[in-house]
C-alpha cells in the first residue's frame, strides 16, 4: 500500500474544507491555495514517478480486501492524468488571482475550485465503478456553482440547461451501473472485467456498453450528445471555462477509454465499430462548428469536440499503437486547451467582446501574446515538432493499419480545418490595423499571459520530449491493451 | 396580519429540547442500530426549523449566533480528517480504529472512530439544511 495515490485527492479535499474558514479573507486564501496547488502537483509528480517505477499502485480504502471495497487504483494513465490536472489547475488558479474579480473571490470560488480538482482527480483515480459515479457527482456540483457564480444572465440561462442535462445523465450513470451489477455481481472494475471475460460479453453486456457509451457521450460531449457543451462552455469566465474545457469532456472521455479498453473489448466488431463512426461524426460536426462561427470562444469550444473525436477514435481502433496515441494526443489536448481557453480569456478581457470581426491589431500593442497564441495554435493543430504531432501520427498510422482509411483521412482532414480555424483568430485578432477598445479596468496582460505560456512551454516540450516521453505512455497504452495487468494489479493473484 | 401563535411558541419550547435530545440519542446509536450522523443532524435542523417557524428568523440567530457556512466546514474537517487519520497510522485512508472500555455509570462501552466520522456528518447536515432553509427564509 503507498500513501501517495490518495494524496491528489486528499490535498485539494483539505484546501477546499479549510479555504471556506477564510472566505472574507482573500490574500490568505490565495497563499493556501498556491501552496496546497504545488503539493498536488509535486504529490501527483512523486506518484507518476512511484508508477512508473513499480508498477501500479492501489489502495484499499477502509482496509477491505479488493473486490468488496474500494480501492483506488493509479496506472500510468491515470497518474499522467492527475499529474496534467494538477499542473493545469495550478494555471487556472495563478490565472484566476488577477482575473475572476472580488465577488466571486468572496463567495467560495477557491473552495469550489479545490472540490472540482478532487473530484477530477478522484475520477482519475477511482477502481470501483460506483464510486466513479461518485466522483463524477462531486465534479458536477463543483462545476454547477462554478458555472453560475457571479450570476451574469446568460450564466443562469446556461446553468439550467447544464444541471438538466448532467442530473439526466447522471441518473443514467446510476442505472448503467445497477444493469451491469445485475448482471456481473460486483463493482470492483478489475473484478467485472475478470467476470465479463469468464462469460465472454453475451448480448446484454453489449447493451450496457452502448449504455455506458450514452452516459459518458454525454459528459464526453460525442455526436450527438455534445449539443450541450458549446452553450454551457461559453458562459462562465475564463478560467472556469479553462478547466471545463482541459478537463470536464477529458474525464468522460477517459471513462470511455477505461470502459472500452478494460470491461466490453470481447465485441470490438460492434461496440467499437460504434465509437469509431461516432467518434468520426463527432469529428465532423467539431471541424464544421469551428470554421463556422467567427466568435474566439465557440471557435475554442467546438476545437475540444474536434479532440474528443480524434481521441476516442484512436480508442475504437484498439490496438496498442492507436491507444498510445490515444493517450499522447489526450494529454497533450488537455494541456493545449487550457492554454488557450486562458489565451481566448486574455483578448476577450483586452478588446470587450468576442467577436473576431470587432478585433484587429493587437500584435502592435500585445507581442508576447501574439506569439504564445500562435505557438499554441501550431501546436494544437499538430504541427511537428510540437504536441499534438505524435499522438495524431500515432492515432492515423494506426487507422491506416487496421484499414480504416476513411477515419484516417478524416482525421488528418480534421487537422487542416483545425489550423484553419485558429489561424482565422490569429490573423483577424493580431493582424490589421489596431482598434481603440474601451476598457472598464486595466488589464494585467502580463500576469495574466504568465500562466498560458509556462502551459504552451510545456506543449512545446512536450512535443519535442517525444522520444524521451515514449516509454511512459507505451506504458500507459499496454495496461489499457492488456486488462491482465490491471486485473493482476488490483486483485493480487 | 399579526398571527396569534402563542400556542406553538409555548409548546416548542417544551418540545425543543426533547427533539434534540432525541437527535442526540439517534446519532449514538447510529453505530449498531438505525440512526446516525445524518439522521440525527436531520432532527436536530428540524428542531431549529421548528423555531423558525415559531419566532422569526433574527430571534433565532441571538439565540443560536452560528454561521452554518462554517458549520460545514467544520463537519466536513472532522470526517475528512478522521478519514486521512489512519494514513498516521500507515493504514489506508479511511480506516477505523475501535476498543471497548469501562466507563463509570456506562459500563462496557465501545469508543469507535467512527462517532468522530459521523460529528462530521452530524454538522455537515445541520449546516447545509440551515444554509439552505435560512438563503430561502431571508428573501422574505
Amino acid at each position: 500500500m503507498n500513501s501517495l495515490i490518495i494524496l491528489p485527492i486528499l490535498i485539494p479535499l483539505l484546501t477546499g474544507i479549510i479555504l471556506i474558514f477564510f472566505s472574507k479573507n482573500i490574500p490568505v486564501q490565495k497563499l493556501i491555495s498556491v501552496i496546497s496547488s504545488l503539493l498536488m502537483v509535486l504529490s501527483a509528480l512523486y506518484l507518476a514517478v512511484a508508477v512508473y517505477q513499480d508498477g501500479i499502485q492501489t489502495m484499499n480504502l477502509s482496509n477491505w480486501e479488493a473486490p468488496f471495497g474500494i480501492t483506488l487504483v493509479s496506472d500510468m494513465l491515470s497518474a499522467l492524468l492527475v499529474l496534467t490536472t494538477s499542473v493545469i489547475a495550478l494555471a487556472c488558479l495563478l490565472y484566476s488571482f488577477r482575473s475572476i474579480g472580488k465577488e466571486r473571490e468572496s463567495f467560495f470560488y477557491y473552495p469550489v475550485f479545490f472540490f472540482l480538482v478532487l473530484g477530477i482527480n478522484g475520477a482519475f483515480t477511482t477502481g470501483d465503478i460506483f464510486n466513479l459515479f461518485v466522483f463524477f457527482e462531486v465534479m458536477l456540483m463543483a462545476s454547477y456553482v462554478l458555472l453560475v457564480l457571479g450570476g451574469t444572465k446568460i450564466q443562469l440561462r446556461e446553468t439550467i440547461k447544464y444541471i438538466l442535462v448532467n442530473v439526466i445523465s447522471s441518473a443514467l450513470f446510476v442505472i448503467a451501473v445497477a444493469y451491469l451489477y445485475s448482471v456481473v455481481g460486483t463493482l470492483n472494475m478489475a473484478h467485472i472485467s475478470e467476470r465479463i471475460s469468464q462469460i465472454g460479453q453475451p448480448g446484454i453486456v453489449t447493451v450496457i456498453a452502448v449504455f455506458f457509451l450514452l452516459v459518458f457521450g454525454i459528459k464526453g460531449a460525442i455526436f450527438p450528445l455534445y449539443f450541450w457543451l458549446p452553450g454551457s462552455y461559453y458562459a462562465p469566465p475564463a478560467p472556469v471555462m479553462a478547466m471545463f474545457g482541459a478537463l470536464l469532456t477529458k474525464v468522460g472521455v477517459y471513462s470511455i477509454t477505461r470502459t472500452y479498453t478494460l470491461f466490453f473489448y470481447h465485441d470490438t466488431g460492434y461496440t467499437h465499430g460504434l465509437l469509431e463512426i461516432l467518434s468520426i461524426f463527432t469529428i465532423i460536426v467539431g471541424v464544421i462548428g469551428a470554421i463556422a462561427y467567427s466568435d474566439v470562444k465557440k471557435i475554442i469550444i467546438y476545437n475540444v469536440i474536434v479532440a474528443v473525436g480524434v481521441i476516442l477514435f484512436g480508442v475504437a481502433t484498439l490496438t496498442e499503437e492507436s491507444l498510445a496515441g490515444s493517450v499522447f494526443y489526450l494529454i497533450h489536448d488537455m494541456i493545449i486547451k487550457a492554454a488557450l481557453f486562458l489565451l481566448i480569456g486574455i483578448i476577450v478581457k483586452i478588446t470587450g467582446t468576442s467577436s473576431i470581426k470587432k478585433m484587429g491589431g493587437l500584435i502592435h500593442q500585445y507581442p508576447g501574446l501574439a506569439w504564445t497564441f500562435f505557438i499554441a495554435a501550431l501546436a494544437l493543430a499538430g504541427i511537428p515538432p510540437l504536441s499534438g504531432f505524435a499522438g495524431k501520427v500515432l492515432i492515423v498510422r494506426s487507422g491506416l493499419e487496421s484499414g480504416n482509411y476513411w477515419g484516417a483521412g478524416i482525421v488528418l482532414l480534421s487537422s487542416l480545418f483545425v489550423l484553419f480555424s485558429v489561424m482565422k483568430i490569429f490573423i483577424n485578432v493580431f493582424w490589421g490595423s489596431p482598434r481603440a477598445y474601451r476598457q472598464q479596468e486595466p488589464v494585467p496582460a502580463k500576469w495574466l499571459l504568465a500562466a498560458p505560456a509556462v502551459l504552451t512551454a510545456f506543449a512545446v516540450l512536450y512535443g519535442l520530449g517525444t522520444e524521451a516521453l515514449y516509454p511512459i505512455i507505451s506504458l500507459a497504452a499496454e495496461t489499457l491493451s492488456n486488462p491482465e495487468i490491471y486485473i493482476n494489479a488490483v486483485l493480487k493473484e | 396580519m399579526k398571527t396569534n401563535d402563542l400556542i406553538l411558541q409555548t409548546v416548542s419550547k417544551v418540545i425543543l429540547f426533547l427533539i434534540v435530545l432525541f437527535s442526540l440519542y439517534m446519532f449514538f446509536a447510529g453505530h449498531y442500530h438505525p440512526g446516525g450522523g445524518f439522521v440525527g443532524g436531520l432532527m436536530t435542523s428540524g428542531a431549529i426549523v421548528l423555531m423558525l417557524l415559531a419566532y422569526d428568523i433574527k430571534t433565532v440567530t441571538t439565540i443560536l449566533p452560528v454561521d452554518y457556512k462554517k458549520m460545514i466546514a467544520v463537519g466536513l474537517l472532522f470526517a475528512a480528517g478522521t478519514a486521512a487519520g489512519g494514513l498516521l497510522f500507515g493504514v489506508p485512508f479511511l480506516t477505523h480504529a475501535f476498543t471497548y472500555v469501562d466507563l463509570p455509570l456506562l459500563g462496557k462501552t465501545s469508543l469507535h472512530t467512527a462517532v468522530l466520522f459521523d460529528t462530521g456528518v452530524y454538522l455537515v447536515v445541520i449546516g447545509v439544511t440551515m444554509t439552505i432553509i435560512q438563503t430561502i427564509g431571508e428573501s422574505e
